[in-house]
């Protein structure tokens, strides 16, 4: 018995279930604004990816195709071989002014000849028209053969960086009134030229297989010289990590013991993956450079360096795919009578074999877009000549892929953003390979027990 | 002879130690390999580990000590001088020698050509070769001279050493084979011992990162007060000396761009992760998730020059300016908000993992209890995941703090102490850029300055990573 009276009894509610009532509706409102807003932020995200790959392929898609002027050259042979004997020695005494001359010459010639009018501007202007770039690379082919003196060639050169803007779009009459290495005038001229035929849009090879050029020159600048560093340091990065992170996998998942010494391994490793990359960088510069006395902005540092910095990614990788491979595979070679050594070297290895490439790939790709650490090591030098072949080539001074985009950036001709933006666009190309060959390997050996 | 040929020596040899091991193991068991104690291949491997191993250990310890070995005999017959001047004369000596050496190749020249050079007229000789001197003396010239000669002479050393250990190591192998050695173990024992030394890369790599950035921290302090450093509030770099190097305005860039990246990150992360894991269809979930992990593959450098190029020109016309609130590209707002867009795929991944952890029960629970799906996620879920998600959100922290490309591009150069937003500021890690690129000499306060930077960040974030594995960890334990 006790005293307490039941609780007064409320009213039936009014109503059936079919109708919800105030409370029921307000909860499904909120259930929905939830839900909108869960899905508005996956949009947002989306949206970010979209936006950040349009911009950049927007802006970078230019760099693949250059302006070129093509004209008839009749080299002199006067002024590139003034001694007249063809002696190469001899010839490469005639610096590019020589040539330029040449060139000069000649462009007024087709203007003239293309029968368009050019009062007003001056020979100069009209050779200006061509990149300054255009006189060396004339040298240079008259160097490799010699026989091309006193004939007339054709010479298919660069146009000069703010013609090639302007049929691009990045350079407009407005902005050449206020620019100093460019009048309307000649952009007027490069306009007939165009209809004319003489000036041509196409494909720019240049761009992906010659070196950087300087701070004036955006049109001639390339990308070669950083495609092959950042190549010798993945060869340097494969070649070390693999099997350094293999070797260490393979003792901390299979013979380790448990104890304080292997804990502390671990938490090591875990931890270096979190290590800021430019302290990584640090590094390098402290022990690679200064200490050991190995050259600045060399393939092989930025190759430890970022060996350094993928191992933990390789180590995870292939310990998860060691720890994936069932016990009863290690079990069934024990019960044959192999070592560990041998059933680890002979039966498990080769079982996860694929999820250690996979995660070797993902890592060699983090390390490719890697810049911070690289900066530090000198690798933001100005290199214009091509790495010699390895092993010597790891020695000299190269650029890489991703320093050179930041490189660009520096620069203050708007043209070297869509330089910037082209070399993310051959960096991205590259990630998009790997990660295709990383799925690829994942999904044909991949092995669920 | 140069390296790639050495090494590619080393290696014949041990292929060519492995036949001669095998072959060995099988003549000395009479043709017959049941009366030897391990296979006949163990016996051909013992041979090449003990052949390769060795010398390629020696030849990596050489390499390593040899600059510095030279650096010391040649430092001996220069003048002496500060510590900045000496190290510039270096460079010149290290790039003679280079020069005399190109020179003995292109014009032909003996040993005694070259001793008997003279400074007059060397200059020009050297640029035909690509060398580039800026100052040469008699003894610039002698100290190169000497440098070329010991770099010669220990170079030809390492060759013989190298290719002595390799023979050597071949030899005893050979010396070692009998019917009854133990051939599988001993090279299983040697096999082990590579697997660890593979195991401690790892801890070498940490101690090197300690070891560097603590000595040259120590250098620092003992050309510029700690106290200085650390309570200072000016950061104001002088290349003449006399300058400010206080820490406070770079961290509070860093902190007000990290803080402003988590605003951004969280939010649409962990609303990402709550609506794949919880409301998304199969299919949804089968677009989405790779796309927003496309997200986290690329580069920093990209998000940089999205930064430089696109964000930060529309958030100063669209915003900055016609508020009034500064003209700059670069502020804390542009690059809080590119790198809050590189950590959503960080933070999304991470809850998504601790919210799929959370067990189907809680969740079975809370639904006969009559809760919708959202306050299901909200009361139940949530909750539940939280220890998880804090660890998520300070790992991010950590990767925002040293994330360095996106504020060098976006987030501008000037240390201030400042509130608004739109204005430049500049953080820790791009002052550690500014201070060490470029020609550095390490005898200056505002360079070394860089590694205390460096040693202050690698705390920081290691305090940060700490805290979050270990959280992380003991939530995932919870439900298991």
């Amino acid at each position: 018995m006790t005293d307490a009276t039941a609780p007064e009894a409320a009213p039936p509610e009014p109503g059936s279930l079919f109708a919800p009532d105030a409370r029921t509706r307000r909860r499904n409102a909120a259930e929905r604004r939830f839900r909108a807003y869960g899905l508005g932020a996956v949009i947002l995200s989306i949206l970010a990816l979209v936006l950040l790959l349009t911009s950049v392929i927007g802006n970078g898609a230019g760099a693949f195709r250059q302006t070129f002027i093509a004209i008839p050259v009749t080299l002199d042979a006067a002024i590139v071989d003034p001694r007249g004997n063809r002696d190469i020695e001899e010839m490469k005494k005639v610096t590019t002014i020589g040539y330029g001359r040449q060139l000069e010459a000649s462009m007024v010639a087709a203007v003239a000849a293309a029968g368009l009018q050019s009062e007003g501007i001056s020979d100069k202007d009209i050779a200006g028209l061509l990149s300054k770039e255009a006189a060396a690379g004339l040298r240079n082919r008259v160097l490799a053969d010699p026989e091309l003196v006193g004939q007339t060639v054709e010479v298919r050169a660069l146009a000069n960086g703010r013609v090639d803007g302007f049929f691009k779009g990045r350079v407009t009459m407005e902005s050449a009134a206020l620019d100093s290495n460019i009048t309307p005038e000649q952009l007027v001229l490069a306009q007939r030229l165009r209809e004319a035929g003489l000036i041509t849009i196409a494909f720019n090879p240049q761009f992906l297989f010659g070196p950087d050029a300087s701070e004036l020159r955006p049109e001639a600048a390339g990308l070669g010289v950083a495609i092959l560093g950042s190549a010798y340091m993945m060869f340097i990065v494969l070649v070390l990590a693999l099997p350094i992170g293999v070797a260490a996998s393979i003792y901390l998942e299979e013979f380790a013991p448990k104890n304080r010494w292997t804990d502390l391994i671990e938490v090591n490793i875990s931890n270096l993956a979190a290590v800021p990359s430019i302290v990584f960088g640090i590094l390098g510069l402290a022990i690679f450079i200064n200490f050991m006395g190995l050259p600045q902005s060399a393939p092989i540092v930025g190759g430890l360096v970022l060996t350094l910095m993928t191992l933990p990614t390789i180590i995870i990788a292939t310990r998860a795919s060691l720890k994936a491979v069932p016990p009863s595979i290690r079990d069934a070679a024990l019960g044959v009578g192999a070592s560990k050594m041998q059933a680890i070297f002979h039966h498990v290895l080769p079982l996860a074999m694929p999820g250690i490439l996979t995660g070797t790939i993902i890592g060699l790709a983090q390390a490719l877009g890697e810049t911070a650490p690289l900066l530090l090591i000198g690798m933001v030098a100005f290199v214009r000549e091509f790495p010699a072949a390895p092993p010597e080539g790891f020695f000299d001074p190269a650029s890489a892929l991703p320093v050179q985009v930041f490189n660009f950036t520096q620069r203050a001709d708007p043209a070297f953003v869509e330089r910037a933006s082209g070399a993310i666009i051959v960096l991205l190309v590259f990630l998009v390979a790997m990660n295709t060959v990383a799925i690829i390997l994942r999904r044909r050996f991949e092995r669920r027990w | 002879m140069s390296l790639g040929i050495l090494v590619l020596a080393v290696l014949i040899l041990a292929a060519a130690g492995f036949l001669a091991g095998r072959r060995r193991a099988i003549s000395s068991a009479g043709g017959d390999p049941r009366r030897l104690h391990s296979l006949p291949g163990h016996y051909g491997q013992f041979a090449a580990l003990l052949t390769a191993v060795p010398a390629l250990a020696l030849l990596a310890v050489w390499l390593m000590a040899q600059p510095m070995v030279i650096e010391q005999r040649v430092a001996s017959l220069l003048p002496a001088g500060d510590a900045s001047t000496s190290s510039l004369v270096m460079a010149d000596v290290r790039r003679i020698s280079t020069g005399l050496q190109r020179l003995a190749v292109t014009d032909g020249l003996s040993p005694r050509d070259v001793a008997g050079l003279s400074p007059e007229g060397l200059a020009p000789r050297l640029r035909a070769v690509g060398v580039a001197v800026t100052s040469m003396g008699p003894e610039t010239l002698a100290a190169a001279r000497a440098h070329r000669d010991l770099q010669d002479r220990l170079g030809f050393w390492m060759v013989v050493s190298v290719l002595a250990t390799s023979a050597a190591g071949l030899g005893l192998a050979l010396a070692r084979i009998r019917p009854d050695f133990r051939a599988r173990n001993t090279t299983e024992r040697f096999v082990m011992v590579i697997l660890i030394a593979a195991s401690l890369v790892a801890v070498a790599t940490t101690v090197g990162i300690v070891m560097s950035l603590l000595f040259e921290t120590m250098n620092f302090f003992r050309l510029y007060p700690a106290q200085d450093f650390f309570l200072s509030l000016t950061w104001n770099p002088q290349f003449r000396g006399g300058s400010d190097l206080g820490i406070w305005p770079l961290l509070w860039g860093t902190m007000y761009i990290s803080f402003i990246a988590l605003l951004v990150a969280v939010p649409i992360g962990l609303l990402t992760a709550i609506y794949l894991a919880e409301y998304a269809g199969a299919r949804a979930r089968s677009w989405a998730k790779p796309a927003i992990e496309i997200l986290a593959g690329i580069p920093t450098i990209v998000y940089g020059l999205f930064a430089l190029v696109t964000v930060g020109p529309a958030l100063r016309d669209w915003f900055a300016q016609p508020l009034g609130l500064g003209a700059s590209s670069s502020s804390v707002m542009t690059a809080g908000l590119v790198m809050g867009i590189m950590l959503i795929p960080f933070i999304s991944s991470l809850s998504d993992d601790i919210i799929n952890a959370v067990p189907q029960s809680l969740r079975d629970g809370s639904y006969g209890l009559g809760a919708t799906h959202s306050e299901t996620v909200k009361q139940v879920i949530l909750p539940a995941a939280l220890p998880g998600i804090v660890g998520a959100i300070l790992l991010g922290a950590s990767r925002a703090i040293g994330e360095t490309m996106i504020v060098v591009l976006g987030a501008g150069a000037a240390a201030k102490l400042s509130l608004n937003p739109f204005e430049a500021m500049t953080t820790v890690t791009v002052k550690i850029v500014s201070q060490l690129t470029g020609d550095t000499e390490f005898a200056s306060p505002e360079t070394l300055v860089a590694f205390a930077l460096g040693l202050t960040l690698f705390a920081i974030t290691l305090v940060l990573n700490v805290i979050a594995l270990f959280i992380v960890r003991k939530y995932r334990e919870q439900y298991e």
